[in-house]
């Protein structure tokens, strides 16, 4: 038997390492040490209900694991062969627990390619991910020794760039590898910056032999003797296995000189940067890699062509390096017979927000965002109803009711309005207002801007003003009109891609609730109750038994006593002030009699 | 650790290193493999349930069958404990009841190797849903 149990960040938080030390002490309390094998592995993906645990070989599915739980495993399930009933995935429709994971609609339909070890192997121990056929596509690579055909491999799978832009993989090999230099470089780009993505880190810390193994793919394929690792020093356990993942490639012989008799020299360097949102865009990452400021610049020339040190250098995220093991194992021919038209395979997407399974999940492209939210996602928490789900970050934008069944992939979210960025997923429900989200994500890109030119600058900073002002209630409708000018003009005008993306949330909003826009300008009111300045709390006079209890609760005292008793009553009812009323709701909230509501 | 020279080396180091993780590997497709479940309620443990696991895990790894072994609860073949169902890839599966180290042997070799029928195969009392 194997214990699987998730040393992924977000379970690592609630504390999964202890309940690997608690097993193991348990097996050995019960002389099972040597017949079931614990191992911590990277995420499983289904982080809405960690610490998870998963027991093979029959894939019961533990969710909510705590190390108190560990006894009762052990004593029951491995020694008794009884599920534990209470800790297993409870389906939020069917109100039952599922045994397995075989049968949790979170996996039904989800294929795992480029997070096909993680929640499978200890990423600690390259013995496991040789035996998953590790190294196998490095070797056949080297022996080979053909790099043109390997590149056209890469081209003829379809493999586009998973980080958000979406070039074509191959070609951009291609590219590097025609640019000739004495030096050249690989670069692994690992500054995941969208709020709420999170799957090159799940990858790099589930999965860290693959992200090494497919850049000594490139590397060799480009004719690239270094690579470079460009990761923000905020994932220190991303960090500490990748460098754990590369000693043991160096002590294999797989990094270092004269790989597996090659004579193809490879070996990879860490550079950490701060967590700047710009630096993911490959030329200020280059930048703040050779210690300058983190700024773009403007392209041509490319990296290809003049990258890190003035060199040709080639910089590929980690989703993308993480399929291309994948590829040359199984061959082009199989990759490309997953997804659609002109994106092929999977993509990794960070589910978020108000769906019931939040999580990471690796769907193949032409999925419908119905299946993702309401199959795998679960569906809307508490029976709430679908509003929007914004997609690509704050590049994207929010796509609604209408978008649910367009097949999901680069060109269609695109001709949506949005993008596929690098795979944020952000669920909204009828509670959410669009104008706080869209300014949300401006308050995002404004404090990310790097300044460096007037556009984005000032154009993203004049946009969240006017949308301050419409969330404060005295936008008009001119204003409307200014956001939508403006946003043409920032797209049209910014240096890089940060700012060329950043008016899409304002936009996409615009176009698809312009109505809810209208009704904060004119009507001064959000519909979803979620601009303070635009709400009203309303106490009703008929309800109200004037037991005073909001007037000792409100902390600006605004609540006064009129001079109407309702039928039946014996006090006076209550009323608010609303000039002095600072919106806090503690008065609704103590209520005992549902008097107060908002308006 | 002595390093890696060449690629066939690699494949060397991958099928020695396979076995660690083949548990983990069939359980992901178990369909394909020979699915074997040992009742392991109190009557089955009673009757020796534990030691006949044992045995079919270490005999079918010893026999390189791939195979997933697990234990579940009571199949309510009481009075035949300690009962195993095997369910070869592709068939339907055969619940054995009385089933000791020395039949659970007789089972690998004549039904899981050679595809015979023995001795002891209960009537099925109910079906499986998945």
């Amino acid at each position: 038997m194997h214990l699987l149990i998730c040393g992924g960040t977000g379970c690592t938080a609630s504390q999964s390492l202890e309940i690997v030390d608690k097993f193991k002490a348990e097996l050995k309390a019960n002389n099972l040490e040597d017949e079931v094998q614990v191992v911590k592995t990277g995420c499983f993906g289904f982080c809405e209900k960690g610490p998870i645990v998963k027991v093979i070989p029959d894939n019961t599915f533990y969710t909510e694991v705590t190390p108190a739980d560990t006894a009762e495993i052990v004593k029951e399930h491995i020694i008794k062969g009884r599920k534990v009933n209470r800790l297993l995935y409870l389906d939020p429709k069917e109100k039952e627990h599922v045994s397995d994971s075989k049968h949790m609609n979170f996996y039904k339909k989800q294929i795992r390619i480029a997070l096909r070890n993680c929640g499978f192997i200890n990423p600690e121990n390259i013995e496991e991910y040789i035996a998953r056929d590790g190294y196998a596509a490095l070797g056949d690579v080297l022996a080979n020794n053909n790099p043109t055909a390997t590149i056209d491999i890469i081209k003829k799978s379809g493999l586009r760039g998973r980080g958000g832009g979406g070039f074509p993989t191959g070609m951009k090999w291609e590219i590097a590898s025609k640019n000739h230099a004495d030096q050249k470089y690989i670069i692994c780009n690992a500054d995941e910056g969208d709020p709420g993505a999170f799957m090159d880190r799940s990858i790099l810390e589930g999965d860290p032999h693959s992200i090494i193994e497919a850049m000594a793919i490139g590397g060799f394929c480009i004719g690239a003797t270094k690579g470079l690792v460009y990761i923000r020093a905020e994932y220190p356990l991303a960090i500490h296995r990748l460098q754990v993942a590369i000693d043991q490639a160096r002590e294999y012989g797989l990094l270092g000189k004269d790989i597996l008799g090659s004579g193809f020299d490879f070996d990879i360097d860490l550079r950490y940067g701060a967590g700047a949102f710009v630096c993911g865009e490959e030329t200020a990452l280059i930048h703040s890699m050779e210690g300058q400021r983190g700024e773009p610049t403007f392209k041509p020339p490319f990296p290809a062509q003049e990258g890190y040190m003035k060199k040709p250098s080639n910089v590929n995220n980690v989703e993308t390096l993480a399929n291309i093991p994948v590829i040359i194992n199984k061959g082009w021919e199989w990759f490309a017979s997953i997804g659609t038209e002109k994106s092929k395979g999977t993509k990794v997407f960070a589910l978020a927000g108000q769906v019931n399974n939040v999580g990471l999940i690796e769907v193949p492209m032409g999925i419908t965002l119905r299946e993702v939210i309401f199959e795998i996602g679960g569906g809307i928490k508490d029976g709430r109803k679908f509003k929007a789900v914004q997609t690509g970050g704050p590049s994207g934008g929010c796509l609604t009711e209408k978008h649910l069944d367009t097949p999901i992939d680069y060109d269609n979210l695109i001709a949506a309005g949005s993008m596929m960025g690098s795979g944020g997923m952000v669920v909204m429900d009828e509670t959410s207002c669009m104008v706080s989200i869209t300014k949300f994500y401006l308050d995002f890109t404004v404090e990310e801007s790097c300044g460096k030119c007037t556009p984005c600058r000032v154009g993203n900073k004049r946009l969240h003003e006017l949308l301050d002002k419409i969330t404060q209630g005295n936008g008009t409708m001119e204003d409307l009109e200014m956001l939508r000018e403006l946003s043409h003009v920032i797209k049209d005008t910014a240096l890089c891609g940060l700012g060329q993306t950043s008016p899409n949330p304002v936009l996409s909003t615009i176009d698809n609730f312009w109505d809810e826009y209208v009704a904060h300008v004119v009507d001064k009111k959000c519909p979803a109750g979620q601009c303070k300045k635009l709400m009203q709390y309303v106490i009703d006079p008929e309800l109200c038994i004037g037991c005073g209890k909001c007037a000792k609760d409100c902390p600006v005292s605004t609540i006064k006593r009129t001079d109407y008793i309702a039928p039946g009553h014996k006090l006076a009812s209550m009323e608010i002030d609303q000039s002095k009323c600072i919106k806090c709701g503690a008065c609704q909230a103590g209520c005992k009699f549902n008097a107060i509501s908002v308006k | 650790m002595n390093k890696i020279k060449n690629l066939s080396d690699l494949r060397k180091i991958k099928d020695d290193l396979q076995n660690k993780i083949k548990l983990r590997e069939n359980s992901n497709s178990p369909e394909s493999v020979v699915q074997i479940k040992v009742g392991m309620a109190t009557s089955g443990i009673a009757s020796g349930a534990k030691e006949v696991m044992s045995f079919l895990i270490d005999e079918l790894d010893r026999r390189k069958i791939d195979a997933v072994v697990t234990q579940v609860g009571d199949m309510g073949y009481c009075y035949a404990e300690p009962t195993i169902e095997v369910k070869k890839p592709g068939q339907d599966p055969l619940v054995f009841g009385y089933v000791n180290t020395e039949k659970a042997k007789e089972i690998i070799e004549k039904y899981i190797i050679n595809g015979e029928l023995v001795e002891g195969i209960l009537p099925a009392n109910y079906q499986s849903i998945d």
